[in-house]
Parts: structure tokens; sequence; C-alpha cells
């Protein structure tokens, strides 16, 4: 049993390095660390593992979503930094799967922010593949522009839009 | 382990159950429209040699022989004869076309007088044309609509033709007489008799509900697909009608179904875990053009819309998306940001002979093949979004609209009017428009709530 989880964790890491091989991450990430530095320990009334309170509280709200630049899909290193944090809690709950949604803002045909957003939840997913999360944990989905956090029509507004969030769905 | 591999499966198992969840009640499909009169041979000039749209046209109430009830009408056939009228009166009118004026305004001939008018009671109205028709009630349960076009000037006949439809179709006769005037005056192709895909938006900005509906090219005769419980986006039908292509979130995540409007039923364009989008039909409804995410990589492919194994028609890395066919079927014209923004490209059928056409500064995207084959419509992106048509070698662009966010053109039949989507700044509203592929006669068209992605069938079979 334990034979094949290895194989199936080194199989998952050889497609990711090689999904990877074609666009590396600007900055480099730090190789995984031996034993990951235990996150807060929950008291027994909190949220439990598997939701998306647990996760939001153990690393931080900010962490949970990477912002883009427009038109662009780059993880840039604010991105590496919370996407480490990200990758340090599933690291530490090997048995939870979870999405990363892919969006857009409303600057942008529909049909084309539905592929844009697609490719952001991915930058996401292969950096945190690279990092050593299994691929066969992250499911991705795009929104393109059709979920808009922030509602002006403004700068502002769009870069707040331009996210890879990454949910755990219960 | 065995949690984290029921996790897996779970995972990958998800999109295969809640199939066909969002589905309304399936459509009626409308009845077959017989021709029974048409005027071969009758191809006298006409009379008028100004602007047609200072041409005045009289369009009184349609007679009938015998005023019986009809499901098409509480009032009886005597009242369907004056809603035809009503019907073919504002075709022309909202599309700017003619100088209309319709029966409410004018007497209503006898039934004997619409093969042979009574010209002196028409002739000090302002008219130089005059439309005329009769409406009768077969014993089969049926209605047969004859429609008439008479020059004043000439006092002759100039075109006249017949149709045989059931009483829920009573509509498709008055737009078919419509097309008979229209075509006759213009020389141009009819385009009134077809209909319109579109997706029907209600709720806020960050919380829409988008469901998939279909109207008459007038706007009547509106449904809904479906219930609006999961996202649909991007609808087109086959060309012979049957068949809604669109994406619908209903498992999750986006994805291309084929909509049966028959059956009911409807299928994944294609068997794959990844997502799809930006369905697209051949002109001859044999093959479905889709796009397909792998890892973040977007590439155009082909399917048999009969079913069967889709091939893969671009292959460089980025976005590319959409697709619209040559009327001949031989090309297809899409967009791709391989050049670092959105632009147009052109390619054989087959993916051979990729080469960009839009080089006009700003980005094009959504690119639209006239029915005509002779200009391109496609969404300019350059500060705000705007409409605009170049020709397919991507030379005499001209932008149509103005608006903050106009987008996804759409042709009518005859390629002679491109519809569009606006979306309205900070409130996110959206609705449809009209064009002419002058830049004239822009106007929004009426639907029950907020409008995007329309998509106009051709003439309907």
């Amino acid at each position: 049993m334990n034979t094949r989880l290895a194989t199936g964790l080194i199989l998952a890491s050889t497609i990711a390095l090689a999904a990877c091989s074609k666009k590396a991450p600007e900055e480099l990430p730090p190789p995984p660390t031996e034993q990951p530095t235990p996150l807060p320990d929950r008291t027994p009334a909190g949220p439990g593992v598997g939701t998306q309170q647990h996760f939001v509280d153990a690393v931080g709200i900010a962490n949970t979503v990477v912002y883009f630049e427009t038109d662009r899909f780059n993880i840039d290193a604010e991105d590496s930094g919370k996407l480490q944090v990200q990758a340090q809690y599933f690291g530490q709950y090997p048995d939870l799967t979870f999405t990363i949604e892919g969006h857009c803002d409303e600057r942008g045909t529909r049909e084309y922010n539905l592929a844009l957003g697609e490719r952001r939840a991915n930058a996401a997913k292969n950096y945190l593949v690279s990092v050593g999360i299994p691929a066969s944990r992250i499911r991705t989905v795009s929104y393109g522009k059709e979920r808009p956090v922030a509602l002006g029509s403004n700068e502002g507004s769009w870069a707040q839009n331009r996210r890879a969030a990454t949910i755990l769905i219960n | 382990m065995k949690k984290l591999l029921i996790a897996s499966i779970t995972l990958l198992a998800a999109p295969l159950l809640a199939q066909g969840q969002d589905l309304g009640q399936p459509v009626e499909e409308g009845g077959e429209v017989e021709t029974v009169e048409d005027s071969e041979g009758l191809s006298g000039t006409v009379s008028f040699e100004g602007n047609l749209d200072d041409l005045g046209i009289a369009i009184p109430g349609f007679a009938t022989d015998a005023d019986v009830a009809t499901p098409a009408n509480s009032g009886g056939t005597a009242a369907l004869g004056k809603e035809l009228a009503r019907v073919i009166t504002s075709d022309l009118r909202n599309n700017g076309l003619f100088k209309p004026t319709g029966p409410d305004a004018l007497p209503q001939p006898r039934f004997a007088e619409i093969t042979a008018p009574s010209f002196a009671t028409w002739s000090n109205r302002g008219a130089e044309m005059l439309v005329h028709g009769y409406v009768r009630a077969r014993g089969d349960g049926r209605l047969t609509v004859g429609c008439y076009l008479y020059d004043m000037q000439l006092q002759s006949q100039l075109v006249r033709e017949g149709w045989v439809v059931q009483p829920a179709d009573w509509r498709r006769a008055a737009h078919k007489c419509a097309d008979l005037v229209y075509s006759r005056l213009s020389g141009e192709s009819p385009f009134f008799d077809s209909r319109i895909a579109y997706i029907a938006e209600t709720g806020p900005k960050d919380n829409r509900t988008k469901r998939l509906a279909i109207m008459d090219s007038d706007g009547a005769n509106h449904r809904f697909i479906t219930t609006g419980r999961s996202t649909a986006l991007t609808p087109r039908y086959s060309p012979d009608y049957g068949k809604l292509s669109y994406l619908s979130y209903v498992d999750g995540n986006p994805r291309i179904y084929v909509y049966d409007i028959g059956t009911g039923h409807q299928t994944l364009v294609t068997q794959s875990a990844n997502p799809t989008f930006a369905p697209r039909w051949s002109p001859d409804g044999r093959w479905i053009l889709f796009s397909m995410a792998a890892g973040g990589n977007t590439d155009i492919y082909r399917v048999p819309s009969a079913g069967g194994e889709p091939r893969r028609l671009t292959d460089t890395p980025g976005i590319d998306i959409g697709g619209s066919y040559s009327p001949d079927g031989s090309r297809i014209v899409f967009e791709s940001d391989r050049s670092g923004s959105q632009q147009c490209y052109i390619m054989n059928a087959d993916g051979s002979n990729q080469r960009r056409i839009s080089f006009s500064g700003g980005r094009c995207a959504t690119p639209e093949w006239s029915p005509r084959g002779d200009q391109i419509a496609f969404t300019r992106i350059a500060g705000d979004f705007n409409i605009a048509v170049m020709s397919p070698s991507g030379s005499g662009v001209r932008a149509l609209t103005r608006g903050w966010q106009d987008e996804a053109p759409t042709w009518a039949p005859n390629g002679r009017i491109i519809q569009f989507f606006r979306t309205e700044r900070n409130s996110g509203k959206t609705s449809l428009w009209q064009v002419d592929l002058t830049g004239e006669n822009e106007r929004r068209l009426p639907t029950p709530v907020d409008a995007s992605d329309p998509a106009w069938g051709p003439i309907l079979p």
C-alpha cells in the first residue's frame, strides 16, 4: 500500500515537473522542508480540518488569493510567498483535496477570459506542484469574468478581480 | 491512503454525475411552413428610385374570407389578419427600413380587394408601396396566409407569395411577408424569419444568474431553456435549428454541451475532463468547432457534429479560441494571443496555413465571418470595446459602435445587420443591440431581462 502511494507521488511529481519545464517560475522555490513548520494548533471548538474556515484561519486570508497583472498569468515573488504558505498547509494535511479558481477582470471578452482564468488557475497549481503538492489533489476551474469580487469599473476593482483563489469545497 | 484514493476518485467522478440538472421543459418544435403560391415570372421594375429609408409602405390589415375561430388569435381570423399586418409593420419599422404605416392607421380592405386593390383608396396616403394579404382557416386546422406587394404608381403587383402554417407559427407567415417585401424592394436576402439564442441575465453583478434563452428575431416567442441553477454562456444554434451548443457549469466546470431542442437531451461536445469553450457550427452543420484548455494552454478543435474523435487544429503555446467558418466552410477565422495580445487569424478548415490578418492597432477578438463572406465582424479592443468589421484580408477596418463595452458580434442571416451585447460601466448590466453594416440604425432589442451573447441563426428551414 505504502509503495503504491510512493509510486503515485513520484509519478505525480514527474508529471508536474514535465508540465513545469515549459515555463519555470521566475523565482525558484526553496526545496520542500523535511519537517514542515507546524502551523498553530486548532482548538477543539474551532472549525474542523477540511473546511474553508480552517484553511483561512491557518494560512491567513491574504495568503489564499494571488493576483495578476492585466492579461498576465505569471507567478511573481509575492505570489510564490503566498503559495508556499498554502503548500505548507496542504503538506500538513495530505488527505485534503482543493480547488484553485481562476478569475479575470471585466475588461476582456467573455470567451478569452474563460481561457485566461484557466491559465491563471494552472499557473498557481503548477507552482504548488513544483513545491511538492501532488497534482491529483488540485482541481482547477475558470470563471473568466463571470464572478467578480470587486464591483466597480475601475483599475482598483479590476486588480482585485484578476486572481487565483484557493478554495476547499466540502 | 484509502481516504486519499477515495477523495481523488470523487474529484474525478463528480463532473460526470450532474448532467442535465439545469434544463427546463423541452421546447416544442415549430411545424413546417409550406409555400403554396409564388409569383414566378413577375419581375417588373419598381417605380420608386429614391432612398429606401424614405419609401412609404401602407400595410393595412390582412383580410379573411370568413371570420372563424383560430388558436392563433382569440379574436378569430379577422383579428389575426390585423395582427399579421402589425407584425410586418414593426419588423420593417424597427429595423429602420422604409416608412411603413400599419393597420391601425389605415382602412381595412375586403377579401376580394386583396388580389384587386382599389388603388384610389390608397393613392392619397403618401405611400409608394402597398402590402395586401389574407388569412384563411383551412379544414385541416392550419392557416393559409397570402402576401401581395403592389407598386402604387404602376398600379401593378410586384411580388406575391403564400404559406400554409400551423396556428402556433402564424408569426412566421408575417415574418416571411416582411422578408418578401424587404427582399423585393432592397434586392437583399431575407432575414426576419429567423431566431436568436442568447443569455438572459438577472441578479447583482457579483452573483448573476445566466440562463440560456431563445426568441424570434423580433423578440417574440421567448423561451428559457435552462433554469438558471448553473451558469450558461455563449450559445450557438445549429444551422438547421435542431440543436443548441452552449457552455454550462452544470457539473461545476465550464464545458460545451450540445442540446437537442426536440428531445430535450444534451451531451458533452467531447468526452474529456478538460474545460471546453467557444462552440461554433460549420455552415453545413457537419462540424462543431470548440476550444479546449489543457494545462493552461487553449487550442481549437474540430469534431463531427454526429459524434467522433476531435481533431486539434491549432498547437501554438497560448490561447487559440473562437473560430468562425467562412460561408463555404473552407476557412476559419479565429483569435489567438500567440503574438502577445489577442489578434485575429485565418486558417484553412484543416488547420493549415495559419496567418494573422489584424494589424490595424488595438486588439481583435471574437471574429465572426459574415454569411455573405465579404466581411468579418469582431470585437475591437482599443481602450473601449467596439464592434468593427474588416475584409477577410484584414483591410478596410470600420468601427460600427461606440459603447464603453460592446462585445461579441453575430450576423443577421443576410449579412446586413450585426447584433452584439453592451455592458454598462459599473452596474455590469447587459443588453442586446443591433446596428447595420453602415453603422446606422443602432437600436436596443427588447428582452424580458438583461441579455448577453446573442447568436443569430440562419433563415428558418
